[in-house]
This record gives structure tokens, sequence and C-alpha cells, in this order.
């Protein structure tokens, strides 16, 4: 089956000036699905990465970051924070977030799910080290057991490519970044799920996603010590 | 012809507080079926009614919808309440993120362990005054408007309105800094008093209505017998 997808044409003009700018760690936490929907959507986008506690006060201290947090992120305008306000903008405004209400809270369900997912592996980083291995083995079995079925059974009762409404998504873009991200910590997690497989080489081989899966593009590896160490002198926790 | 949304949880505030909330203040009626007993959590399972093996769950429009985010965002959309273009739905959902932020952590308490509860508790008063009703004071001020967004009643009012109420729970004195928020203030009326006069809200705050109390010893210990936790 052949497929094509073609980024959002954005007609408005005076979005075509600047680039969206993220403000974040350089690394993946809450700002990494972010990364990946800009990039699936075929939007480019630049970077401030933050890596002392004087750029994260001073941040605070210029009055952008309305609760004190990252990720923040300026488009269009606006100085936007919390991290699913900046999703759901960004999934409506490249048409990826279904065609009427009843698709939209489908995508909704879906990508708080997967969210959920994410969030476990994130916060895993920042436990102790002796937990990682009961850490790992929970996320792999909330997975496996909540999570991944869900999914399976949604693509194989309606037989179709995406999701949602026959048509690529915000949902297509979480599953499949969550999907990379469980694989990361073990490899075989897809076993027992043929569609979900497919779904990943499928959604994967899209022209924009290929793209951000190549060496090179603004993608963030897994948190690594430094990455830790970073955050946490940053944020102070 | 559609029935009334149908609300599952367990018979306390939680993750479906703000759902009540806002369905009470779309003027919406609403059934709600109470999880009593792990069995009855095990049903909902086995019946295949929770997407994530999680509540809330809200029957609504022949959809069984899970999610509180999705849920509150579907009502929100349903009812006008989410503001008229992308951009304010952007500005709605950043305010009730922190929103949800703070509730959250208020929600926790009752579970907190004794010996720390003092600290959070100090740490919730801080950041309630520091962080996030000061974010929301500067909002109001900032545009002088009577609503949060849009210059138009949304989820995000109702929502604080529900997060002020608890606040003030908490401390009362927490809400002092914050006229625009609370009380009469020069000439504009405070956003909680104004919200709470609305009719459906106004009925919602009175006794016998689905709005549930804080969380008690009692509710809490059965709390954790449903959800099996230690």
């Amino acid at each position: 089956m052949f497929f094509l997808f073609h980024p959002s044409e954005n007609p408005e003009p005076e979005v075509m000036a600047a680039k969206p700018k993220l403000y974040y760690f350089r690394g993946r936490g809450r700002m990494e699905s972010i990364r990946w929907l800009l990039a699936a959507a075929g939007v480019e986008f630049e970077e401030e990465f933050l890596e002392t506690r004087e750029q994260y006060e001073k941040l605070q201290k210029d009055g952008r970051l309305l609760f004190g947090q990252v990720p923040l992120v300026e488009i269009d305008g606006m100085t936007l924070t919390q991290t699913r306000a900046i999703l759901g903008y960004l999934a409506a405004k490249y048409n990826l977030y279904g065609k009427d209400l009843k698709e939209t809270v489908r995508i909704n369900m879906y990508t708080d799910g997967t969210q959920d997912l994410m969030t476990m592996i994130m916060l895993a980083a920042f436990k102790p080290p002796e937990e990682k291995e009961e850490n790992i083995a929970l996320i792999v079995t909330k997975a496996k057991t909540r999570y991944f079925p869900v999914f399976e059974k949604i693509l194989k009762e309606h037989g179709e490519d995406f999701l949602v409404g026959n048509k690529f998504s915000w949902a297509d873009i979480q599953l499949l970044e969550a999907i990379l991200m469980v694989e990361e910590l073990n490899a075989s997690v897809l076993s027992d799920f043929p569609l979900l497989k497919a779904f990943k080489t499928r959604i994967s081989n899209i022209p924009t996603i290929k793209k951000f899966l190549q060496p090179g593009s603004q993608r963030k590896p897994p948190p690594d010590s430094h990455y830790v160490k970073v955050v946490r002198n940053t944020l102070q926790f | 012809m559609a029935g009334k949304p149908r609300l599952h949880y367990f018979n306390g505030r939680g993750r479906m507080e703000s759902i009540r909330w806002l369905l009470a203040a779309a003027g919406i009626e609403f059934e709600e079926q109470f999880i009593e007993t792990p069995e009855d959590l095990d049903k909902l399972r086995n019946d295949g009614s929770l997407m994530f093996q999680q509540v809330p769950m809200v029957e609504i429009d022949g959809m069984k919808l899970v999610q509180s985010r999705a849920i509150l965002n579907y009502i929100a959309t349903k009812y006008n309440l989410y503001g008229r273009d992308i951009k304010e739905r952007a500005l709605i959902d950043m305010y009730t993120e922190g929103m949800a932020d703070l509730t959250e952590m208020i929600m926790h308490l009752p579970l907190c362990p004794p010996g720390e509860k003092d600290a959070k508790i100090s740490l919730i008063k801080e950041k309630t005054t520091n962080r996030y009703l000061l974010a929301f004071e500067k909002v109001l001020k900032s545009h002088g408007q009577d609503y949060l967004v849009g210059n138009r009643l949304s989820k995000a009012d109702i929502l604080l309105v529900e997060l002020l109420y608890s606040v003030e729970e908490l401390d009362p004195s927490l809400l002092a800094k914050f006229p625009l928020l609370k009380v009469i203030s020069h000439s504009s009326q405070g956003l909680r008093t104004r919200i709470s006069n609305l009719p459906t809200v106004k009925k919602f705050l009175q006794p016998g209505s689905a709005r549930k109390p804080p969380l008690d010893e009692k509710s809490l210990a059965e709390a954790k017998k449903i959800f099996r936790l230690p």
C-alpha cells in the first residue's frame, strides 16, 4: 500500500517568519514529545539548551516561565509552557488532531496513555541506581500488559494504517515514540504484537519521521548520568 | 436521545472532581456509579470498560472515556468552554495544567507518611502563593478582564475556582494576598465570587449536590482498599 504524507502547509504568512524556539535541557525529558511532533509535521525549530542554574534563573526572572518551569516554547508570538498545552496547540495547528470532537477525544485518550508510559521511563532515570533493574522490569511489564495490548487491539479492530480516522495523527507519532523508548529498555518487547511491529515500520518510514530518526537530527539520546546531573543541579533536587 | 453522562469513580474527589465541576458549571446533569469494593473495580476492568484499566471513566455520547484530561477537554469543547481558537485553547491548557500540578500535590497529601506531612504542607503552601496563585493573579491583572482567557468563561475559570476552594480548605490565609482572585476589589468583583454566583455553579456549591467533600480518614481507608494500596 502506498502512502503519502505531506506536512501541513501553513497558510498564515505571519508565522512563516520565525521558527519555533524550544528551551530545555540537552536531553529528552518532557520536551522530547514536542520535538517529535514538530519534526513529524516537517516544522523546523531552534533550541536553546539549559546548562546552568544561572540560565534557568534568568528565564524565570525574565518572566517567561508562567509557573517557573520548562519546557518553554516560543511560537506564533506566544510564550508557552506546560507540555500538554504545547502539544495540543501543535497538533491542532498542523492538522494532527482528528477531524471532529470524537476523533480528538480518542487521540487525547491514546496520547494521555502513552504519555503516562513515557513519563515512567523519564522518571526512572532519576531513581537510585539500585532500583534501576526493578524499575525497568516494571515499565516493560506495564508496556506489555497495559498499553501495547490496547493499541494492538485498536489496529486489529479497524485494520487501518493509523490509530484514528484512517489518517496520520499525533496519536501515531506518540505511539511510535513510546515503542522506541520501551525497545531501548527491552529489544524484544514487541514480540507478541505483530500489528505494532508493522505499525512501527510503517510510521518510521514516513519521510519526516525517517529524517528525524537519522543521526544528526534534533532527536535526543536516552538520559545518561551527565544529563541527570545537569537537571538535578539546575532544578535543585 | 442520549442519556445523562455516567461517572465511574469512588465516592470522593480524586481525579474525578474537576470533571464534576465542569459538568456542573455547564449545567449538565450526570449520574454516578460509585466503586465501593476492589471487586467493583475488577468488574469494570474485566468488562473491558477501562481502556488502560484505570478510572476515572465517563460514559458519555455512546463512548466510555478515560483519562481525566481527555474527558475534561471533550466536555469543554462540547459545551463551548474551550476558547474561540487554538491560541486561546493553548492558554487555557497552560493555565489548567498548572492548576492540575497543584491539585495533584494537594490530592496526594492524605497519602503522605505522618512524619513528612508538615514539610509537605509547607511546601504546598509555598508553591501555592509563590508560584500558582501568583501566576493567575498576574494573568488577570495583565488584561483586567473578568475571565482568564478571551474575556469569556472557560474551563480555566471553573477549574481555578475549584482550586481556590481547595486552597482555602488547606489554609484560608493563602488567598489573602490575591484580591483579584477572591474578594471584591476596586471596581471589579473577584473571580471566585463571580464564578460562584453563576446559577449552575451556585447550585453545585449547595449541600446535596454531586460535589464531594475533602478526603477524611474513613474515605481514605476505603479508597486504599478499592485500589489495593498498602
